[in-house]
């Protein structure tokens, strides 16, 4: 089967590198536990407020579209979707019966997973089609974190490390990666070698919002860890 | 790649004066106030990206083949975002809250980082400062400075997610990466504000069924700006 026009122009007959592999079922991993998350938290009587449900709707609607097109990339090579356990062990035990606690684990996943692409584009360089859709997607999820940070009361953008969350975790998901030179966190108000602070008269609030921060593989697996059981 | 000029604040001038005490002592808190800051550049002249000057402008062409050529086109766009924030906010926006004020301020802000940024990226390879003309937007009110604002974060997150397969070097697509998401918030942001809690956010106009933001290329972004930009660009 080619699908050229489903897929965005990408051609699934054509046996992807393992490399490039490698990285779309790193994304399809974040995929998986983002649509099974929206798709309970949906589909639970009681737990979305009727005017916060359209937001949640949309983000469902695309976290399952995601997994749909990073499926049809990936054909015989995708990997399974893993078994996810929502409260982490028990630290959002109350994930799906109180709201505060969905909106705070929604914003975790999608700030991280901005993050998560962001890290990825360079090593999908070879593939421009798919180097193009990892950013169409990556572009997706920070429109979601946005609205999801605005739904908490939060800025849509990341001043410092502002996230809100449980110190763990708001550390995990906005802190630095490995290596921190290539992964800073977000509060990072250096870029590309050129302080931000000696180009405008502005404080340190508005430079690191301007730009968001890349995270590697590990990390990122690292704070998904706890989500997933097997 | 610092400029030779060691360029200092960003350039923003404000040559209107503000009729409410309360808001400027607002803009002045968060650094758009009405400092005149001397940019010590050869284009000091032109530096004031927001101002409608008559004078003649040189055209600018684009080498999209080349990263430089790729991170100038990120720069003229990253010009016209700042100059129409800067232009805005001059204003007294009626029917804006404090707290859309205050958004709008702070998207401001962040696209004068990017241009500034860019500038100093770029150094002495910088596209000149570009000449914009926002007399087609009704600025004084609310809708149209918020629905033109949302048309100009759309199409910089479309135009960034089109022009990242086009460099050459990771590095600089790394950087393009960390600005577009922050478009892609503002543009979630102005949305919301239009249209709070609604689908428009993320709205099926801009994110097709496989859930994929629009990529555009140059050649389409062009001329949905060129009403905007007085410089003729070409690439």
């Amino acid at each position: 089967m080619t699908n050229t026009t489903v897929l965005g122009g990408i051609d699934p007959e054509i046996a992807l590198p393992q490399d490039i592999v490698d990285v779309l079922n790193f994304a399809l991993t974040l995929e998986y536990l983002e649509s099974t998350f929206y798709d309970t938290g949906v589909g639970t009587s009681g737990l979305i407020p009727a005017n916060d449900l359209a937001v949640f709707q949309q983000i469902k609607k695309h976290e399952d579209a995601h997994v749909a097109f990073l499926l049809g990339v990936l054909g015989s090579a995708a990997v399974a979707k893993p078994t996810f356990d929502f409260t982490a062990g028990g630290m959002f035990s109350d994930v799906f019966s109180n709201y505060a606690t969905f909106q705070a684990v929604s914003q975790a996943f999608e700030d991280t997973g901005v993050r998560a692409y962001k890290g990825q584009a360079a090593n999908l360089m070879s593939q421009p089609d798919i180097l193009t859709a990892a950013l169409q997607i990556h572009s997706v999820e920070a429109r979601h974190a946005a609205e999801v940070r605005r739904l908490r009361g939060l800025d849509g953008w990341i001043i410092g490390t502002i996230g809100n969350l449980p110190a763990a975790v708001n550390a995990a998901v906005y802190g630095p990666g490995n290596p921190p030179a290539d992964f800073p966190a977000e509060d990072n108000t250096v870029q590309g070698g050129i302080n931000l602070t000696g180009i405008t008269s502005y404080g340190s609030d508005p430079l690191s919002a301007s730009f968001d921060e890349p995270l590697d593989k590990a990390t990122v697996l690292a704070i998904a860890g706890p989500f997933i059981v097997s | 790649m610092r400029n030779g000029d060691g360029s200092a604040s960003a350039p923003l001038v404000v040559d209107r004066p503000l009729t409410a005490a309360s808001r400027r002592e607002f803009l002045r808190v968060l650094g758009l106030g009405s400092a005149i800051v001397l940019m010590p550049s050869m284009f000091a002249a032109c530096s004031d990206a927001t101002a409608v000057t008559r004078g003649r402008s040189a055209a600018v062409t684009l080498d999209l083949s080349t990263d430089l050529g790729v991170l100038n086109y990120a720069y003229a766009l990253e010009q016209l975002e700042a100059a129409f924030y800067e232009e805005a906010l001059k204003h007294i926006i009626t029917g804006c809250s404090s707290s859309e004020l205050h958004a709008l301020l702070q998207i401001g802000q962040h696209e004068i980082v990017h241009r500034e940024f860019l500038k100093a990226a770029l150094g002495s390879n910088a596209i000149p400062a570009l000449q914009m003309d926002f007399s087609s937007v009704d600025l004084t009110k609310r809708d149209p400075v918020f629905q033109t604002a949302k048309v100009f974060e759309d199409t910089g997150v479309a135009a960034y997610n089109g022009a990242g397969k086009l460099l050459h070097s990771a590095a600089y697509l790394v950087l393009a990466g960390k600005i577009v998401s922050v478009e892609a918030r503002h543009a979630a942001t102005i949305r919301d504000i239009l249209n709070p809690k609604s689908m428009d956010f993320a709205g099926d106009d801009v994110v097709d069924a496989n859930g994929l933001d629009r990529a555009l290329a140059p050649s389409a972004v062009l001329p949905l700006v060129a009403p905007f930009i007085v410089t003729p660009i070409s690439a």
